[in-house]
């Protein structure tokens, strides 16, 4: 689009063109709406012709708890600069802040939405982005409550630098494709911060997970890019830092996981590379059960876990090696960096702790102390097999910052 | 009371064992410092160290000191001193002389390494309170079994024997009946059982601030709730109250109608 | 100076004060003897309170003793068996032992005349057994009692040491002061005693002179007569 053709439209409370509804129908293609500091209580605003929306000093739009608030027919719609509020609630439509149906090549930017039921909602659109939104709701349970940014249907949309608090899920996504999320916070969601459902080849890297139901939950998706995100506070009790389920294919490096009650929950998910990864104080660093097949956990630093790894099963299918485990009281006589004797990640405890919860309160306990090591040197209830090989001496060092 | 607990304090402080103990935390400390570089890794070595040697050097201490003065207890009994005077002061001489080998050799390595200013440093005020409540409490049991037992190998015996039990049979114990009544609502039970063991009373007090995030999981989330809130940890700090008082009441009471 | 009246004292089905009166008149010097089970300490540690007796009740200056402490202010005791703190000081115990009293004591002329003074700075548990003893007699009569009660105050004591001791009685018998001695030193009692009391099975079986009891027993000397009553006892038992 050239901005040759395009004219300009104000939007003022004390003009007559004093709704941003009434500005996008007197609006030709292409031209610019600049809405001007105020709060416009307006909903079912429908943008159907490619428009640039600019709120200058940030104007509210107010839903009233009525409806959804902006919905985009367009292609190339930017949406830039407000603070959209009270989306309406509803058992049978998915009302949003911002919603792009079914168009292209849009851009949402700079917004903040607050008490949204969705806040930003992008159906079957491709190509577009949602960069520096602020989306603050307050969501109480899964059932009234709507996710922050919201994908169905998707081809190579980018997700970037967005701030998302108190929704159901931070980001959602189900059959999205080739899609980027890069450098977002996703904070305090009751579910979880962020949601694959059937999707593959798509990044996420460089986010925070803070404090959610569980971090990020990736389900029935393969080819996932996980890459230097922090997982930090994710506590509760069916709460992990990182769920997968039934996912292939996917790599995961470099990530921080920070006292969460379960770093890293694994359920029939294979092939995928778990590298460079550093779990610090976790309850279990990582439940990987047994239906898990074919993974590669290596390079890894585990430090001041209550528990390394936890199985639910006597078989393992996994390939650990090279891992810095600081639980390790092997020795290095040869001196090449690498321990002498395997080291056995489960411990004889949290295979108890597996079977009879009630029993964590012996944590610690001297008597615990002693079965582990028995079970150490005569391994009976936990898997025989699952040991790491070469577990590192010494702290595995490598550049967080070194480009991608 | 007070010039029976100042000389019993003094008496003890000097000697070569006190020094030893204090001596053995400190090293211990320095080095698991030094090793780790971890206010709480550091800290859970520790407590797995303190909370079986506290309990063993209180029972043994009480059992020694009690059996070991008995010809000088004649002596003060024959002064003109309350009875209660001179048990409550000795017993106080030696758990303050105790504590204070503890405190010293346990906390002095965390102000030489400067580590007063972390987060972590809550779990170490949790260690060396507990480990002072361990020594009260053993060394009292110890007074108290030696007091009614004229025998020195017999009370020696059944004061380790308490030991024992507290600091491992005990734990062994709860895990069993955890197993076989896994099948009905167990953790009310889990938390009374807790309360009657000041070893494990202790010990939970320490992981409600190492473990945190694995006490948010699972059925640990029901502990946390219980110990880690503040009535939780005021009928842990008073059920460590009453386990120090009772041993003491009992010593009292024994002390009043022995014959000597 | 003190009354016991019916005593009787039993550990467990053990009798060993089998109900007797005695009395201690002030200013002498009463020696306690029998063969060993005879009830002598028990006696002794009834009176200072360290054994309370079943029945029985025992008046000190008119007052009775049971659960009163401060009575023993008015009481200097010698214990048979010398082992004090081992890590304190001579002259800390002695502080000690004052502080407890709140009474300011009198050693340092004991402490010249049983030649103490290169021990003072000593640790307890570096003495010898006599100079242990040596440290319990200076901490005994370091305190003025009108009341002492010495149990075998000879054990381990060299001859300066025993003559010492036995001027040191004889001075504060002559000012008033009442003694109350065990022992098996024969000679002892012979010297010093104004009294004797021969317990035989919880029971007093003589009290009077010395001169009185060889009288009865018509025997020159002291072990004789106590020899004597000891096998008329045994014929009687078989």
């Amino acid at each position: 689009m050239s901005g040759l053709f395009a004219g300009t439209i104000n939007v003022r409370q004390d003009w007559p063109c004093n709704s941003i509804k009434s500005a996008a129908d007197l609006a030709s293609p292409f031209d610019t709406v600049y809405v001007h500091p105020g709060r416009y209580v307006e909903y079912d605003i429908v943008i159907d012709k490619p428009l640039h929306i600019i709120g200058i000093d940030r104007p509210v739009i107010d839903g009233d708890h009525k409806s959804e608030i902006i919905t985009v027919k367009s292609d190339s719609v930017l949406i830039k600069g407000f603070r959209i509020r009270n989306v309406g609630f509803s058992f049978t439509k998915d009302w949003a802040g911002i919603k792009i149906d079914n168009k292209d090549h849009c851009t949402i930017e700079d917004n903040e939405i607050l008490d949204s039921y969705f806040g930003i909602y992008l159906k079957k659109s491709d190509h577009s982005v949602i960069r520096n939104n602020y989306l603050k709701s307050k969501a109480e349970n899964e059932v009234n409550s709507g996710n922050g940014i919201h994908l169905w249907y998707c081809e190579n949309i980018r997700i970037e630098n967005n701030r998302i608090h108190g929704h159901r899920d931070g980001i959602y996504f189900e059959f999205v494709e080739h899609s980027k999320i890069i450098g977002n916070l996703s904070e305090g969601n009751i579910r979880y911060g962020l949601h694959f459902m059937f999707s593959n080849h798509d990044d996420y890297i460089g986010n925070t997970f803070k404090n959610n139901g569980t971090g990020v939950a990736v389900m029935f998706s393969d080819h996932i890019n996980m890459k230097k995100n922090h997982f930090v506070d994710n506590w509760g009790t069916t709460n992990y830092g990182l769920l997968f389920k039934e996912i292939y294919d996917g790599e995961l490096s470099e990530n921080i996981f920070e006292n969460n009650t379960t770093a890293i929950f694994a359920d029939g998910s294979n092939r995928i590379k778990i590298i460079n990864n550093e779990f610090r104080g976790n309850g279990w660093a990582m439940n990987i059960f047994s239906s898990c097949m074919d993974n590669e956990i290596a390079y890894n630093n585990f430090i001041s876990n209550t528990f390394d790894l936890t199985t639910n099963g006597k078989r393992n299918n996994n390939n650990f090696h090279d891992n810095f485990w600081d639980q390790y009281t092997g020795y290095d006589l040869d001196k090449d960096g690498v321990g002498d004797v395997p080291y056995r990640p489960v411990r004889l405890f949290s295979y108890l702790i597996g079977r009879i919860p009630e029993s964590i309160i012996l944590l610690r306990s001297f008597f615990i102390d002693m079965i582990n090591i028995a079970e150490k040197v005569a391994p009976v209830l936990t898997p025989q097999s699952l040991t790491d090989e070469r577990p590192r001496m010494k702290l595995i060092v490598y550049d967080r910052n070194k480009g991608d | 009371m007070l010039k029976i607990l100042k000389y019993s304090f003094f008496d003890l402080i000097r000697s070569r064992w006190s020094i030893i103990y204090f001596f053995f935390y400190f090293v211990t400390g320095m080095v698991l410092l030094y090793l780790s570089n971890d206010v709480s890794k550091a800290v859970a070595s520790l407590m797995n160290v303190t909370f079986i040697l506290t309990p063993l050097i209180g029972t043994i201490f009480g059992v020694m000191n009690f059996y070991n003065s008995r010809e000088f207890i004649e002596l003060l009994l024959a002064q003109p001193v309350p009875r209660k005077n001179i048990f409550l002061g000795m017993f106080l001489g030696i758990s303050t002389s105790l504590s204070l080998s503890l405190f010293l050799g346990m906390g002095l390595p965390f102000l030489i390494f400067g580590t007063f200013g972390s987060d972590q440093i809550m779990s170490l005020v949790f260690l060396l309170i507990s480990g002072i409540f361990l020594t009260f409490i053993f060394t009292a049991l110890a007074f108290y079994i030696a007091l009614v037992n004229e025998n020195r190998l017999k009370g020696f015996g059944l004061a380790i024997l308490i030991w024992l039990f507290m600091a491992f049979i005990y734990d062994g114990v709860f895990l069993l009946l955890l197993i076989f009544l896994q099948e009905y609502p167990i953790e009310k039970f889990a938390i009374a059982m807790s309360l009657f063991n000041p070893v494990d009373l202790s010990r939970i007090l320490i992981m409600l601030k190492l473990d945190i995030s694995a006490l948010m999981g699972y059925t640990g989330a029901v502990f946390n709730k219980f110990f880690g809130n503040n009535s939780g940890m005021l009928i842990s700090i008073a059920a460590l109250i009453i386990w120090s008082a009772v041993p003491v009441f009992l010593i009292l009471k024994k002390s009043a109608k022995k014959d000597f | 100076m003190i009354e016991i009246k019916g005593i009787e004292k039993k550990f467990g089905s053990l009798e060993v004060l089998k109900g007797f009166d005695l009395s201690l008149s002030r200013g002498k010097i009463t020696a306690v003897l029998g063969p060993n089970g005879s009830g002598k300490t028990t006696l002794i540690k009834s009176i200072l309170g360290l054994v309370v007796p079943t029945v029985g009740e025992i008046r000190f200056q008119g007052q009775t003793i049971f659960n009163d402490w401060k009575y023993r202010k008015e009481v200097g005791y010698l214990p048979q068996i010398a082992r004090f703190p081992e890590n304190l000081k001579v002259k800390e115990l002695f502080k000690l032992i004052e502080d407890i009293r709140e009474a300011q004591g009198n050693p340092e002329g004991l402490i010249h005349s049983f030649g103490l003074e290169d021990f003072l700075n000593k640790k307890l548990r570096f003495l010898s057994g006599g100079t242990r003893q040596k440290v319990n007699l200076v901490l005994t009569f370091m305190f003025d009692c009108p009341l002492y009660i010495l149990d075998e105050p000879t054990s381990g004591l060299d001859p300066i040491a025993l003559i010492r001791l036995k001027d040191l009685i004889k001075e504060k018998k002559n000012k008033g002061i009442t003694f109350l001695v065990t022992t098996h030193i024969m000679s002892l009692v012979e010297e010093i005693s104004d009294e004797l009391i021969f317990l035989l099975e919880g029971q007093v079986y003589f009290k009077g002179t010395y001169v009185e009891m060889l009288n009865a027993e018509k025997e020159e000397n002291l072990e004789r007569a106590i020899a004597n009553i000891l096998e008329k006892e045994h014929a009687k038992d078989s």
